[in-house]
């Protein structure tokens, strides 16, 4: 059983307050995205939510933020905690007979406090309803502009004390919005709030990737009348051009260790697959050597390999090379157009486009069986990504002739619709840092 | 501090935000191969007696090859059948002008800028944009151009002609250009 933990990042606190001075002086707040879920998980857990103690209070509530967060996991069914007097926050105070016949299974409790320093006070319990024990119980100290970052790592707590999975609310994605002739980098969190642009261009980006501590995104831009691919630091803003060689450079993918980026460049005449050092020193050593197209890498999660698209056999479908070189390895048999490959966190399986009689869709490969589920119908289906718990797939999509951003488990049950408020939403990347 | 450090935030996101075009290099200066704006009029010798004579204006008032819209060299797109990058034979003469210009003009760089249609990933469609831009450039440096005067780059999907959904669009795009510094 763990006992209370604090947590207040210095960084992070800078690097909110700083995005919050950039926000204001970058002009109009961008643009939020909604979510709205549909279809459910096999089994939905139902958990009571009851108010904390004095939040009402906070100018960020915290427990609609992990109501919202764990019904749109689809996992949860969440149960009414209202018309309960006293209202308990305290485990001394809970009457488990009453939750038992609303068929609870856990119910949360907490409360918010001010700190000797002025910083919030905010515990917690998740409670078993029918062992009558407690499952788990934290303190978290906050200020008030991380207050919706706490409820996200409430939420995270009761998501893996009761799936047994990690949760992935806070988390943050980012995406490409375009608006008429204007191309905008967002960042937000991962339920579609706080949605800040780090970049506005007249001219196209696509391909964000985050680097593994969350702190860069790379990108290709093609500000400069043709694709260049920067690295930007999302804690000072501060960008550089990491490959901008003769030809066209782009689809940058991270290293495990965030030093360097495996790209694709046409220097050498024709789209091969280079690796450079992150920032941009040094020459890129070249990583295949075919007369075909060798695009879209991705690092494995134990950083050996590299997958990526190919079609030095005639059409374009998945390989696997090792970092250190050598010949490559076909992966995909089945269809003659397999593209855009991402590995799952946990390194079992690939997310990546299938195309079927001219339909593109989500699908997932199992490394050891090489069993294929197609995960979505949507028909122009692009740019799958997995969250950080190996369990979400975010992807880009149309509905309506708009763009937007969708996500579907990996077992194709839940299915989550992200709009942006204005312009097409595209070429979405999931951020594999849990924000501390 | 906070306001400096605002400031200098602010100065440095909106650098990195702000998207100013790049001004395009002048390229070098184009020879003048058609029609001169100073050619010479002649005078009619004045015969009292015989029938005068009168020059004929030559045609396209800059002299400009390159923007002379009765010269190939002011088209510049080549068309490219579905999964294809091979060049047609009814653009061999558009890449074969092109070709020999760059010849005659030994300091004149361009770029040939590749398309694809919007259908399938991003990045993949770039390659192929990339493929087709090669294609040309191959076929001009067959035709006498030389390797160092042609940059090949691709917008892949980014940048259509036509944004409709259908065949018609997607032939539209499927092209590479032929693109002179100062166009």
């Amino acid at each position: 059983m763990q006992s209370c933990r604090e947590k207040i990042p210095l960084m992070i606190h800078a690097f909110r307050m700083l995005m919050a001075a950039l926000l204001l002086s970058a002009g109009s707040a961008a643009a939020s995205l909604t979510i709205e879920i549909t279809g459910a998980g096999a089994t939905q857990i139902p958990v009571a939510i009851v108010p904390f103690r004095a939040e009402e209070g906070l100018a960020q509530r915290i427990t609609p933020v992990v109501a919202a967060d764990l019904a749109r996991s689809g996992l949860f069914r969440t149960v009414d905690p209202g018309g309960i007097n006293p209202v308990p926050h305290e485990p001394e105070q809970l009457d488990y007979a009453q939750w038992r016949a609303r068929g609870a299974e856990a119910v949360v409790i907490g409360s918010v406090s001010k700190a000797p320093d002025g910083r919030y006070d905010i515990r917690f319990r998740v409670m078993d309803v029918v062992k009558q024990t407690q499952i788990a119980g934290f303190v978290y100290f906050a200020t008030a502009n991380q207050l919706r970052l706490t409820a996200h790592k409430i939420a995270d707590v009761i998501y893996e004390k009761l799936t047994g999975d990690t949760g992935v609310f806070a988390t943050r994605i980012a995406y490409v919005v375009k608006r008429g002739a204007r191309y905008e980098l967002h960042v937000a969190d991962a339920d579609g709030y706080g949605a800040q642009s780090v970049l506005s261009s007249n001219e196209p980006i696509i391909s964000p990737a985050w680097s593994p501590d969350g702190t860069r995104l790379a990108y290709v831009s093609f500000e400069q009348k043709k694709p260049i691919v920067y690295v930007q630091s999302l804690t000072t803003g501060g960008r550089q051009a990491v490959a901008a060689f003769r030809g066209s450079n782009s689809a940058p993918a991270w290293s495990r260790d965030g030093r360097q980026l495996a790209v694709t460049l046409t220097r050498d005449g024709g789209s091969q697959l280079y690796l450079i050092n992150a920032d941009g020193s040094g020459e890129p050593r070249r990583l295949t050597s075919s007369n075909a197209i060798d695009t879209e890498a991705n690092f494995s999660p134990d950083g050996q390999s590299i997958l990526f698209t190919s079609d030095r056999g005639g059409g374009p479908q998945i390989y696997r090379i090792a970092v250190s070189g050598g010949p490559a390895q076909r992966v995909t048999f089945e269809g003659d157009y397999n593209v855009s490959p991402r590995h799952s966190p946990d390194g079992k399986s690939f997310t990546f486009i299938q195309r079927n009689r001219g339909r593109f869709n989500v699908a997932v490969q199992d490394f050891a069986t090489r069993q294929v589920q197609v995960l979505t119908d949507g028909g122009i289906d692009e740019s799958p990504s997995f969250a950080p718990n190996s369990r979400l797939i975010l992807y880009a999509t149309e509905v309506g002739g708009r763009g937007i951003l969708a996500a579907v488990s990996s077992d194709g049950r839940i299915r989550q619709r992200f709009t942006a408020d204005v312009g097409d939403a595209r070429e979405p990347a999931w951020s594999s840092v849990v924000n501390k | 501090m906070k306001r400096l450090l605002m400031a200098l935030a602010a100065t440095a996101i909106l650098a990195a935000c702000s998207s100013t075009p790049t001004k395009e290099q002048d390229g070098a200066s184009v020879e003048d191969r058609g029609g001169a704006a100073t050619a010479q009029q002649q005078k009619p010798q004045t015969q009292p007696t015989g029938p005068t004579t009168t020059p004929l204006e030559p045609k396209g008032v800059s002299g400009n090859p390159l923007k002379d819209p009765s010269n190939i060299l002011s088209k510049r797109s080549v068309y490219f059948d579905l999964d294809s990058n091979i060049v047609k034979d009814e653009f061999k003469p558009l890449v074969s002008a092109h070709a020999r210009y760059l010849q005659q003009n030994a300091g004149q760089k361009v770029t040939v800028q590749g398309n694809a249609d919007e259908r399938g990933s991003r990045e993949y469609n770039l390659a192929l944009g990339q493929r087709r831009a090669d294609a040309v450039k191959q076929a001009m440096q067959l035709l006498g151009a030389r390797s160092e005067q042609i940059e090949t780059i691709s917008f892949g999907e980014e940048k259509p002609r036509s944004t409709g959904h259908d065949e018609k669009s997607w032939a539209e795009n499927r092209r590479a250009d032929i693109v002179y510094p100062n166009d």
